[in-house]
């Protein structure tokens, strides 16, 4: 299909949207739906049929609104742009949300004729409006947690309706591919990433269009793209969020991606926990084929598209490139050593650029802003944005989305709203089980790939879990570890047998039979895991105990009988 | 495993075609991917979600139809976290244990559960009825610590609640049980 036809469409869902005086945005996310959020959905659409009204209302049901821990999330749209959110709405607040927001219209109520149900809703509605709990639910604009934060990635979750190609035009889906097809050439591309600074959100940071350049300058007839939705870190959901919200976004990203480096084939490896991700990414991926996005003529041009989903079967290091790539195979996910590199040798022996679904989910932003506009975005060396999944004790947790640079304390104390009750906020964990643990006395620390590294931690690829001094930092290690152990994949002795040794001696420690020399011997098990290991996994193992014991070693040495 | 578990598995494979309707739907998982090798795991997944667990037989006839080594289609299927050997409960019952919900106490809701049902992790009670198990983030971190029951998920859950919620399943059992004995 050529542009013509998809602007067509476009402006016909703007113009069938604008036609609506309110819109109200209901999030049926995972987290919203476990607090209710079918039932909300459920009374609106029926008080909306049954409220006397002149006004065009229209529900819709969106994604993730970010504050997670205060669901089910509404946000009613207004004709001019103004939006109010709303939480916690159950189905009474949801009654009041819309006998208050419509124009109540007593002419308009004797003639309609409502079924019993909707009269009874009528009724409830009438009594609905005199009650005055409505604004308890609302949440201020002025909220930091909404002011600190900047959305590129996350900028149309939660406003599309995932299930709609059409919707995703409206917001101007797709122009960035089609800019790309028809303006630049492929070494133009791999140059515009470059100097945007777009670095690899799925953790190690490498920069995207210097990857993208090795893979286009390779010779091979075929060439893969392989979105990484592997999302391994026990403790975190933004690459969900993108794939189920918004996967137009991340099918977008990975046609860009393939167009720059030569690739007609891709895949995206998604977990077997996320049914609804892979349901979402395959619509996706019907309805651009429908519409002649995907396939031998990639709207209109001569560049041809076709991409499948691959499902992961639960093992952590499945999120690792060269595992991966064997997984997709058929085989063990069992990592391979580097080189040979993907660029060079990867899917079945080909060139392969292989990228985090965020990472791919940036590209279309940048493409149509341009690079100078993503380069001014965070620090000098991070560019851009990133999605943490912020969660354990504070106040708000939920999926955010902050410019490079944002210092830990901006997210704990004013998107976070501060540990609850009488804790303290005491560290916060990064990166998952190859990451640390940055204490409170490090609060102004930018974040960003260097400043974490410099503090034993990392970046990783959004984890953010905050912890009170109700935590034990030994444990906390001791969980981490026993994660690695399940998980090692067991090619090589040092990260196999390591990750036992280590925990052993965390055992060993917290029980409290630790002798003194104990911690120096876990500090030498844990240097020799990760310089001898032949993956990611092994190499990173050790991080959360190194660091902890780094930051909090008076909690080790406190568990050891002799010494104190 | 040896040469008269593979004569079982031939035996088996060829009553399936007219027995067990459930291989239909195997063997167009097989057949949308011309029978290659590469699709071994996108077979076993189909298999589990038909079958809801890998039996050995299962395995001799993916082994047979992919012409993959049984050795091989053994060691990819228990490489993998997903893939189970036994039959599950009819009810079930998964606990996050990821960081959010492990720094939230789910560890104390898997402890309370285990010795609710006199079971450990991972397995199945004798009578078929329930089965504990847990996972890494279902990704509402918001509403850690949260647990699964029979897919229905449960925010800001306490052992407490999810006790109740497994008690009230299991008291219902009783009643159906009660009542086919009866009549
Ligand atoms: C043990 C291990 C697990 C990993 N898990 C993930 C993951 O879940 N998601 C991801 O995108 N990258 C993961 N990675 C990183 C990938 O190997 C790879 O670097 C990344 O997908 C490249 O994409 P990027 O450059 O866009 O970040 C993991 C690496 C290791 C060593
Ligand atoms: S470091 Fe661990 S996960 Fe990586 S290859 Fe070695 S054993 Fe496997
Ligand atoms: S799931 Fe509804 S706001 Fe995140
Ligand atoms: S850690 Fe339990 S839901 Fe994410």
């Amino acid at each position: 299909m050529s542009r013509d036809k998809l602007d067509q469409i476009a402006e016909k869902e703007q113009a069938r949207q604008s036609q609506f005086d309110k819109r109200v945005h209901c999030c049926i996310s995972t987290a919203c739906l476990s607090a209710g959020a079918g039932r909300t959905i459920q009374t609106l659409r029926d008080s909306v049929d049954a409220a006397p009204t002149g006004d065009e209302v229209e529900v819709v049901q969106t994604g993730c609104m970010g504050l997670c821990s205060r669901g089910p999330l509404v946000r009613v749209q207004e004709k001019s742009g103004e939006e109010v959110y709303y939480a916690d709405v159950d189905s009474e607040c949801a009654e009041e949300l819309v006998a208050k927001t419509v124009s109540w219209d007593q002419a308009e109520a004797k003639q309609q004729e409502l079924s019993p149900e909707l009269q009874a809703v009528r009724d409830r509605l009438e009594t609905a409006r005199k009650k005055r709990s409505l604004k308890k639910h609302i949440l201020s604009p002025d909220l930091p947690f909404f002011t600190k934060q900047f959305k590129v990635v996350l900028r149309d979750v939660g406003y599309v309706d995932p299930e709609k190609l059409e919707d995703y035009l409206a917001h101007g889906g797709y122009e960035a591919l089609h800019k790309v097809l028809t303006e630049m050439s492929p070494e133009q591309v791999c140059d515009e990433m470059l100097r945007s600074g777009l670095r690899g959100r799925g953790g190690a940071g490498f920069p995207t269009g210097l990857k993208w350049g090795f893979v286009r300058r390779e010779e091979s007839d075929v060439k893969y793209v392989v979105v990484n939705g592997d999302e391994g870190d026990p403790g975190a959901y933004m690459d969900r969020t993108v794939m189920e919200d918004n996967p137009h976004q991340v099918l977008e990203g990975m046609m860009i991606a393939a167009y720059a480096v030569g690739a007609n084939h891709g895949y995206f490896y998604i977990r077997a926990e996320y049914p609804i991700a892979v349901d979402r990414i395959r619509g996706a991926i019907r309805a651009a084929r429908r519409h002649g996005i995907l396939g031998k003529s990639v709207l209109g041009t001569d560049f041809s598209y076709n991409a499948d989903v691959r499902i992961g079967a639960g093992a952590f290091v499945c999120g690792e490139e060269t595992a991966l790539m064997h997984s997709i195979e058929g085989k063990r996910g069992v990592p391979r050593m580097r080189p040979p590199y993907p660029s060079t040798s990867g899917l079945w022996g080909k060139p392969t650029v292989i990228n985090n679904v965020e990472t791919l989910a940036s590209v279309p932003a940048i493409i149509k802003n341009g690079a100078d506009w993503y380069a001014q975005i965070g620090t000098e060396k991070s560019k851009g944005t990133k999605v943490f999944a912020l969660a354990g004790q504070l106040t708000n947790t939920g999926l955010i989305e902050v410019p490079m640079g944002i210092t830990l304390r901006e997210i704990v104390y004013e998107i976070g709203g501060d540990v609850p009750g009488d804790a303290e906020f005491k560290a916060a964990q990064t990166g998952g089980p190859s990451g640390g643990c940055i204490p409170n006395t490090h609060m102004d620390t930018p974040v960003d790939y260097e400043s974490l590294q410099e503090l034993g931690s990392i970046m990783g690829s959004g984890g953010l879990v905050i912890i009170d001094s109700t935590t034990s930092m030994p444990e906390f290690a001791r969980f981490f570890m026993d994660f690695c152990v399940d998980e090692s994949c067991g090619k090589c002795v040092p990260c196999r047998v390591g990750t036992v040794q280590i925990r052993t001696l965390l055992d060993k420690i917290i029980d409290g039979r630790g002798e003194p020399e104990d911690l120096d011997d876990l500090e030498v098990l844990c240097q020799l895991v990760r310089s001898t290991s032949l993956c990611g996994l092994g190499q990173s193992t050790p991080n959360p105990v190194l660091s902890t014991l780094r930051f909090f070693r008076q909690e080790y040495e406190a568990l050891i009988p002799s010494s104190v | 495993m040896s040469d008269t578990g593979s004569s079982n598995g031939k035996q088996k494979s060829k009553v399936h075609p007219s027995g067990d309707d459930r291989y239909v739907a195997l063997d167009r998982t097989m057949k949308r991917f011309h029978n290659e090798k590469d699709a071994l795991l996108e077979v076993l997944h189909s298999a589990q979600e038909t079958f809801g667990y890998l039996s050995e037989e299962l395995l001799f006839y993916i082994s047979n139809h992919l012409h993959v080594p049984l050795s091989q289609v053994y060691g990819v299927a228990t490489f993998y976290h997903l893939f189970t050997f036994e039959p599950q409960g009819k009810h079930n019952c998964i606990v996050c244990t990821g960081t959010a919900c492990h720094v939230k106490g789910s560890s104390e809701i898997v402890e309370k559960m285990s010795a609710v049902l006199s079971i450990p992790v991972g397995k199945t009670t004798e009578d078929g009825l329930f089965s504990l198990s847990t996972a890494r983030c279902l990704g509402c971190c918001g509403l850690a610590p949260v647990a699964v029951i029979n897919g229905e998920i449960q925010g800001k859950a306490t052992p407490e609640t999810i006790a109740k919620k497994v008690g009230l399943i299991l008291a219902d059992e009783m009643v159906v049980q009660d009542q086919e004995e009866a009549g």
